[in-house]
């Protein structure tokens, strides 16, 4: 018999050491991968390289508040002479016009291959008559002062129609050389990270250097008000960051403040520190189990199911304390009694089983952090039932006795005496009254009860949102919502067909139905496109011809446009420019902005703006558009739209998963139990718990999420224990191990309570969901299922 | 974002593109001074001002002037707006420091203390609206000629780098009127506009 104990213990110890090995050497994943799809369709895979990759996904927006106007100035450009020099920012811009020479003399070099408006007809006699007669009105006007001294090289106006063509979106305004925010508060900066922006370790970094250049912009500064000056960060990376950050802390503090918890519960229970630790097993198993079984399966871990995993499978916190609380009659009943695993062990198991139906329903889904979750629980707690089932019994030492807790369970019954006379139809009308009302109220908030966007999931306070939206106004830097994609399967081919898409997206410009778009041939045109231009502009005797010929009637003095003639003649003989000519100018970093380059494709991506009097563009139209145009490789991507309907994909499978899950349990309820009725009463308190919670939910106006979703999965798992238990002690007509039974239920949920009711104070949204889903809903699993069950009223012991 | 800085190449051009100013020989007959303060206090008076104007450009490389008309509205102390009605449309509005050029939809803002070429072609007008004779003075060597009834300031911008573009600014008016504006820039182009009331 010892020596079977030995070897049990032995088998578990190695079972614990192989499953830490792996846990210890698992690839673990803090990036937002846990939300995106596990088998994207091509729009999504775009949707998910941009919000991983994505130029966007790089830019940590940064304000510098507080202080004098001079000193923001100072600081903001202090900082930003540091960070140019950090390799791991690709550009910092804070309105220095740094590489301005640099781009103006490129853009003015090249202006007959850039310019989308040359062709042999512009340069025609009577287009150039048209051309300079144009530039001649816009001379009239105060942007004339601008146009004016570049007549001579340019008289047809090709510079400021680039120009044009770049800078569709103003920018914000600039004082003292620096960005500042519309009301002159924040002077402005925006950093662009090398690393993508999910690369969450390499985000960490850059906000680091960010954080030190401002405290030594600040430390040089010699102004007085400079220690006033404040930074704030925003964007994609930052918040990664943060969020990370903040579930770890969050998880941290509420793991360890809930661990003392139950710990403190579980030794003013058991008054017993070998039992204490013991109970504890059975919990750590389940917990380095459930992560070696996800590093397995999955082949890394992410960090949102290390976050909730172990609150999950609180519920093998119960396994021990039924373990303890229900054996403790045996050490006198060992003659006659059941052992525990006799009496009680089937119980566990089913209400184990049926916890792993319930969980089994996550396992499929598309969305992998649940995967994760649904695979992480199930072998969490099968381990935990395992080891509570086989390694307490084999470490139990001998004449352990834990403190006796029957009178906790007498005073229990004793309360709930009243609750349980209700019998027979009156209990069945109080049920249905009571899932009656519950359903009522869902069915009034039916429209508003799914909160179906991915923010919602966002560990980030609203605040800091609407701090962020602040910055991209300020920097005109509207996230974009919207964008047309063109793939090709070289990046002249795709620029080719940005090219083709330009004029029917002009058109929607003109019809207002968009503000504007933005493309990547704006700084670089396809190499046909230079070849078209360049090809015709005429030679120089035919070009001069021309000139004579246009400015007969515009009164111009052609021997002063002789810069004109050999800069045209110049450009026929001039190589086509391509990408590495951008190299050293900013249209680099905006050229690469736009482009997307896959594995097999290069991607054109053409961000479109908001129509000045609407906040959204009109999708349908402009695929409509892209249609007529014969652009059929076009895609438009409406990138929240998207991203939402990812979002609500996810839920409505998930909630179809789950109520697969109730059938499973049903099932296997029916084939274990085989009486419909008792089914019926193991299932109707969990299913009302259900219903009451989320009926309380949405009275609060809590719109439900997906974790909602998990936490009622949750209050399934725990409270079939509690219904299953009640059910085995009808069977076993036993008064005083039912007062047992009941003191290990409280003890249990007391626990789960605790623990979860925790949860609901974090400041991480998605921790509150859980905690004021399950903290609620496990009190009232065990209310409803303690008054349904059928029990007789306990007789008075004297 | 870093358009922005594309967007404003086109100013930094106007430096560039300067050539030395011919050193024209300003006539300048010496007016007591008190003339100049009084004329300065009757503008600074005026908190607002609407006059119409007609341009004329003369550039070297046209053999017929560029001429354009519209409205000039001044809000003290540093609010000008210039709104060109023929032969287009457009706005230009100077406030805070801050220049906007606005034509259709599209809007160009530009910092004056970054484009400092750009200060004496409106800074001249504004200050002189303004009465501020030290702002005029930090930036020009003035030059008053004339009587309360009927003056002319020259203006010269004090720096060589801003002289390079600008060559003088002539204003003439009548007591707290201005009747024309003759800028004449150092590559020898010249514009003159030519201010009244406006009409109710």
């Amino acid at each position: 018999m010892n020596r079977q104990r030995a070897g049990i213990a032995a088998l578990w110890l190695c079972c614990l050491a192989v499953a830490a090995v792996i846990v210890a050497r698992a690839h673990y994943i803090t990036d937002l991968s846990a939300f995106l799809p596990a088998a994207p369709t091509p729009t999504q895979q775009l949707l998910v390289d941009q919000l991983r990759n994505g130029p966007a996904s790089r830019l940590i927006l940064i304000a510098i508040e507080q202080g004098d106007a001079g000193t923001r100035a100072r600081v903001s450009a202090a900082m930003a002479a540091r960070l140019r020099r950090d390799a791991q920012f690709s550009s910092v811009n804070n309105g220095e016009p740094l590489t301005a020479q640099r781009d103006r003399d490129f853009l003015f070099q090249h202006r007959y291959l850039l310019s989308d408006r040359v062709s042999a007809a512009r340069f025609s006699a009577a287009g150039l008559h048209a051309a300079i007669e144009d530039t001649i009105e816009g001379l009239a006007s105060p942007a004339g002062l601008m146009l004016k001294s570049l007549l001579p090289q340019d008289p047809t106006g090709e510079m400021l129609h680039i120009i044009d063509q770049l800078e569709r979106t103003p920018g914000p305004a600039t004082r003292d050389g620096v960005w500042i925010s519309s009301g002159g508060e924040r002077a402005l900066m925006v950093a662009q990270t090398a690393a993508g922006g999910s690369d969450t370790d390499a985000q960490a970094s850059a906000i680091g250097a960010v954080r030190a250049a401002f405290a030594a912009a600040v430390r040089g500064s010699s102004a007085g008000g400079a220690k006033a000056v404040q930074l704030t960060l925003s964007g994609p990376g930052v918040f990664a960051v943060a969020a990370r950050a903040k579930i770890e802390r969050a998880a941290v503090r509420l793991s360890i403040a809930g661990g003392l918890l139950v710990v403190t519960l579980l030794f003013t229970v058991y008054r017993s520190l070998p039992a204490l630790a013991l109970g504890l097993a059975p919990v750590v198993s389940g917990a380095v189990v459930g992560i070696a079984a996800v590093a397995l399966g999955f082949g890394a871990v992410h960090g949102i199911t290390l976050g909730f995993g172990i609150t999950l499978i609180g519920e093998s916190v119960d396994y021990s304390i039924y373990f303890f609380v229900q054996s403790r009659r045996l050490p006198q009943q060992q003659a006659g009694g059941l052992s525990w695993q006799r009496a009680w062990w089937p119980t566990v198991r089913l209400g184990m089983l049926t916890s792993v139906c319930g969980f089994a329903s996550l396992l499929p889904s598309g969305f992998p952090g649940l995967a994760q979750l649904g695979l992480y629980s199930i072998s969490g707690l099968i381990a935990a039932a395992l080891v509570t089932r086989y390694v307490l019994p084999a470490l139990l030492p001998a004449g352990l006795v834990i403190h006796d807790v029957t009178p906790l369970g007498l005073r229990a019954a004793r309360l709930l005496l009243p609750a349980r006379r209700l019998r027979g139809s009156r209990l069945a009308a109080s049920c249905v009254a009571l899932a009656g009302l519950a359903l009522a109220v869902l069915h009034g908030h039916e429209a508003t009860l799914w909160n179906r966007e991915l923010a919602a999931l966002s560990p980030i306070s609203r605040a800091d949102q609407d701090a962020d939206a602040q910055l991209r106004s300020d920097l005109g830097a509207a996230d974009v919502r919207d964008l047309v994609i063109i793939p090709g399967p070289t990046l002249e081919s795709a620029l080719e067909a940005a090219e083709h898409a330009a004029p029917a997206l002009q058109s929607l410009v003109d019809a207002r139905v968009i503000g504007g778009f933005d493309s990547p041939v704006n700084y670089l045109p396809s190499a046909a496109a230079e070849e078209a231009r360049r090809s015709g502009l005429p030679d120089a005797a035919r070009l001069r011809e021309n000139l004579r010929q246009a400015a007969t009637d515009l009164g111009l003095r052609t021997e002063l446009l002789q810069p004109f003639l050999s800069d045209v003649e110049a450009a026929r003989h001039a190589p086509l420019v391509g990408v590495q000519d951008l190299q050293g100018t900013s249209l680099r970093a905006g050229f690469d902005a736009l482009i997307l380059h896959q594995r097999d494709r290069w991607n054109a991506l053409l961000p479109l703006h908001p129509p000045l009097e609407a906040q959204a563009v009109d999708t349908a139209r402009v695929r409509a558009a892209l249609e007529r145009a014969q652009i059929p490789e076009a895609r438009v991507l409406d990138l929240k739209q998207e991203s939402d309907a990812l979002y609500a994909g996810y839920l409505s499978e998930a909630i179809r998963l789950s109520l697969a899950g109730i059938v499973a349990i049903l099932v296997l309820l029916l084939a274990t139990l085989r009486s419909p009725l008792r089914v019926a009463r193991v299932l109707a308190p969990l299913l009302l718990a259900v219903l009451c919670v989320a009926a309380a939910l949405a009275l609060f106006e809590v719109q439900l999420t997906i974790l909602h979703l998990v936490g009622m999965l949750l209050i399934v798992a725990v409270g079939s224990n509690y219904a299953l238990f009640f059910d085995r002690q009808a069977s076993l007509h036993e008064a005083r191990s039912e007062s047992l039974t009941l003191a290990s239920l409280l003890i249990a949920n007391a626990s789960t309570v605790m623990g979860f009711g925790l949860l609901s104070f974090s400041r991480v949204p998605v921790l509150v969901a859980l905690g004021t889903t399950v903290a609620p809903g496990a009190f009232l699993a065990l209310l409803f299922a303690a008054v349904l069950s059928r029990t007789e009223p306990l007789r008075s012991h004297a | 974002m870093r358009r922005r800085a594309v967007g404003l190449l086109l100013l930094a051009c106007l430096c560039a593109a300067g050539f030395p100013a011919p050193t024209g020989a300003l006539a300048s007959v010496a007016a007591p001074s008190g003339d100049l303060d009084e004329v300065m206090s009757l503008l600074a008076m005026r908190g607002h001002g609407r006059v119409e104007f007609v341009e004329q450009q003369f550039l070297a490389i046209l053999d017929h002037p560029v001429e354009s008309s519209g409205e000039l509205r001044y809000d003290a102390p540093d609010r000008l707006e210039k709104r060109t009605l023929l032969p287009h449309p457009e706005s230009m509005v100077l406030a805070g420091g801050v220049l906007t050029v606005q034509r259709g939809e599209r809007r160009r803002v530009v910092d004056l203390q970054r484009y400092p070429q750009i200060q004496p072609f409106v800074e001249s007008i504004r200050a002189t609206l303004a009465g501020d004779r030290g702002a005029l003075e930090r930036l020009f060597h003035v030059d008053f000629a004339g009587s309360v009834e009927r003056w002319t300031l020259t203006l010269v911008p004090r720096d060589p780098q801003l002289a390079k573009t600008v060559a003088r600014v002539q204003i003439g008016g009548s007591r707290d009127q201005l009747l024309h504006v003759e800028i004449r820039e150092a590559n020898g182009d010249r514009s003159l506009m030519t201010l009244r009331a406006a009409g109710p």
